[in-house]
């Protein structure tokens, strides 16, 4: 096959043939899949790891309580309000975190702009507190599943800006990948019953198609919702042609179209505080019993004082619910604003809550983690069907390698099964590296990224097709030992958990184990289906060849 | 005949960057012509940007002729962000 980029045909100026166009579309799809795969790759897997983020948080904090979701509102709102006061003096805003469901398991608290002259602990802050006590949790150095899900978005180790430059290209190609995809799919009923195991590229195929298609309203959503998500990021031309350039400029957007309604500037005149108990229980009355998520103090302390109280958003799909603004000296309530501001905020409101799910409950979570994997796995499909399609082509020519061939080989068994593994080692770095190191949080994640460079490094220096079965070996074993791993470094291991009943981290510890008896069932395929076999056989059966040097065929 | 070296990487070019203003001006003309108070429209203007940005690409790499698309993205760009601009003060 030629090298390099295979040409794009071009049509004849006037007349455009149906062939033409989808052969133009297929190119476009190869091209926009391979180009940023790899990344797509990580941002799917990790992103679909944030699904279950608390889940994941606990299981790395072993030894925090199980969720506090059972506390008093009230009683929590005034532990909280206790603690901003001693750590957070003079801060324009105090934001207090109530427990209500999955998503936000403990109580929590968050100041902007406190005094340090008058004791606060820094000028902004957040804290996780015991709601038993208001204090800190003693817990091991994590960054958790928060750290791991922000990896989707925020690629760790860039700034804000590289970060949201390539990952809005990756989830631009995956938009284009996508439809492109659907236009050069004939069948795409048929398809979806479609399977040819056994067959190389076609099982490929096959399986590309039944996961993109089978999930295709979730790939759509997830990948427009991402766009949404970040658009004033990814577009800021559309509020600088109407706001004008500059930060001011921008802000003023913002104030405009999200800034909740009665909001002042602070007086600069002290007045004490309303207490929060009238108010909870004023929108507990509308909302219902613990329906009361955050509290949002803007100048606590001042004359012009607000406070926000915001609903539960676990019944409804959209990110926002209910909303009330109290004045914070008198206790008046000044607004009571409904779910939807205007269309445009709900819609956004309502892609933004579907991208995060925070409102499914188990099962949907599940369905929602099953569609991200199957997300994970049709990019995963497409890049090795890539490789497979120009490997035998490859063969069918006469031995000359294809460096770009065996980049992409390499790249894929190095990201597609070395990606999962070092996921596994930055659950393995949580309970090994000393409870006393120095930036423990940041050393998990070097591991993660330090696991993977070693993957890659190691299906370079292997065979392809030894590669593969070895790092499954890996993978499985990786993930497999994490209960038994988890046994032997704390006192939660999965025994005690399930005869707690403790479903979070006896569910994880399950969770990796089947994922360990996945990856063992892959490599065992794969080494049944490679082993040696008469030399005569092989050389019909396999698709990858141990590389000869280029040097020798020439 | 195929599209290769310069060309090719022109027509990408004309995807890629003259796509974007092409889903910036159209943001902007929707923002300029929506009847939502600002913020509104220019959220609704810049959310649906997005999909013209993916229609663009499509519709270069369907066309594949790097000059008409570079001519027709920018010209149509110019135009729709000149009259989302001017709709748009019209309406303060």
């Amino acid at each position: 096959m030629s090298k390099g980029a295979p040409g794009l045909r071009e049509t004849a100026p006037k007349k455009r043939p149906q062939g033409g166009f989808r052969q133009a579309m297929a190119w476009l799809h190869t091209w926009a899949g391979l180009a940023l795969g790899w990344l797509l790759f990580l941002i799917f897997l990790t992103g679909t790891a944030g699904y279950f983020d608390t889940e994941i948080d606990r299981w790395m904090q072993p030894e925090l309580p199980p969720a506090q979701t059972h506390l008093n509102a009230s009683n929590t709102a005034d532990l909280l309000l206790r603690r901003l006061a001693t750590d957070a003096p003079g801060a324009e805003r105090w934001f207090l975190r109530l427990p209500d469901d999955r998503n936000q398991p403990y109580p929590g608290i968050f100041w902007q702009g406190a005094s340090v002259e008058a004791g606060a602990r820094a000028a902004r802050g957040s804290l996780t507190l015991n709601g038993e006590t208001g204090d800190m949790f003693q817990a091991r150095d994590t960054g958790g599943g928060q750290l791991l899900y922000q990896l989707h978005w925020r690629l760790h180790y860039l700034t804000r800006t590289q970060a949201d430059v390539i990952v809005g290209f990756a989830t631009l190609f995956m938009l284009v990948a996508l439809i492109s995809g659907v236009i050069i799919h004939k069948k795409i009923f048929k398809d979806f019953f479609t399977f040819r195991p056994r067959k190389g590229q076609r099982s490929w195929l096959d399986a590309h198609n039944v996961l993109s298609v089978l999930a295709l309203p979730f790939h759509l959503m997830i990948t427009y919702s991402g766009l949404v998500f970040m658009a004033f990021s990814y577009m800021p031309l559309v509020v600088a042609a109407h706001y004008g350039f500059g930060d001011d400029a921008r802000s003023q957007f913002f104030a405009e179209a999200f800034d909740p309604p009665g909001i002042e500037e602070a007086a600069n005149e002290t007045a004490p505080l309303v207490a929060l108990d009238p108010l909870i229980a004023k929108a507990e009355k509308a909302w219902g019993s613990g329906r009361v998520r955050n509290i949002d103090i803007r100048h606590p302390g001042d004359r012009n004082a607000r406070i926000l109280l915001y609903e539960s958003t676990n019944t409804s799909v959209s990110r926002t619910a209910g909303l009330m603004v109290f004045d914070g000296v008198s206790g008046e309530l000044l607004h009571r604003v409904a779910p939807e501001l205007s269309t445009s905020r709900g819609v956004r409101d309502l892609f933004v809550g579907l991208h995060e799910g925070l409102f499914a409950g188990p099962w949907l979570r599940w369905l929602y983690f099953i569609s991200g994997l199957m997300g994970t796995g049709m990019i995963a499909t497409g890049l090795l069907l890539w490789a497979v399609k120009r490997r035998q082509r490859a063969e069918k020519a006469t031995g000359v390698e294809n460096p770009g061939l065996r980049l992409v080989e390499k790249l894929n068994v190095g990201t597609l099964v070395g990606l999962p593994v070092a996921i596994a080692a930055y659950f393995w770095a949580n309970r090994l590296l000393p409870a006393g190191l120095e930036a423990r949080a940041a050393w998990e994640m070097h591991s993660l990224f330090i696991t993977w460079a070693a993957m890659l490094l190691y299906g370079t220096l292997r065979p392809t097709k030894r590669a593969w079965v070895e790092q499954l070996t890996v993978a499985a074993l990786a993930f497999a030992l994490l209960p038994l791993l988890n046994a032997l470094t704390t006192d939660r291991h999965l025994g005690a958990s399930l005869s707690e009943g403790d479903l979070i981290l006896a569910g994880f510890d399950m969770v990796m184990l089947a994922m360990g008896i996945a990856w063992a069932a892959a490599a065992w395929y794969l080494h049944c289906r490679w082993s040696p076999v008469p030399a005569d056989q092989n050389a019909t059966r396999s698709w990858v060849k141990p590389f000869a040097p280029a040097r020798s065929a020439k | 005949m195929g599209l290769h070296g310069w060309r090719l990487f022109s027509l990408i070019c004309a995807a890629l960057i003259g796509g974007y203003l092409l889903a910036a001006a159209a943001g902007t003309f929707l923002a300029g012509v929506l009847p939502d108070f600002r913020g509104g429209s220019v959220m609704t203007g810049t959310m649906v940007s997005f999909a013209v940005y993916a229609g663009a690409i499509i519709w270069v790499f369907a066309m594949r002729r790097p000059a008409m698309a570079w001519f027709a993205l920018v010209s149509a760009s110019l135009l729709l962000a000149t009259g989302g601009v001017f709709l748009g003060r019209g309406g303060l």
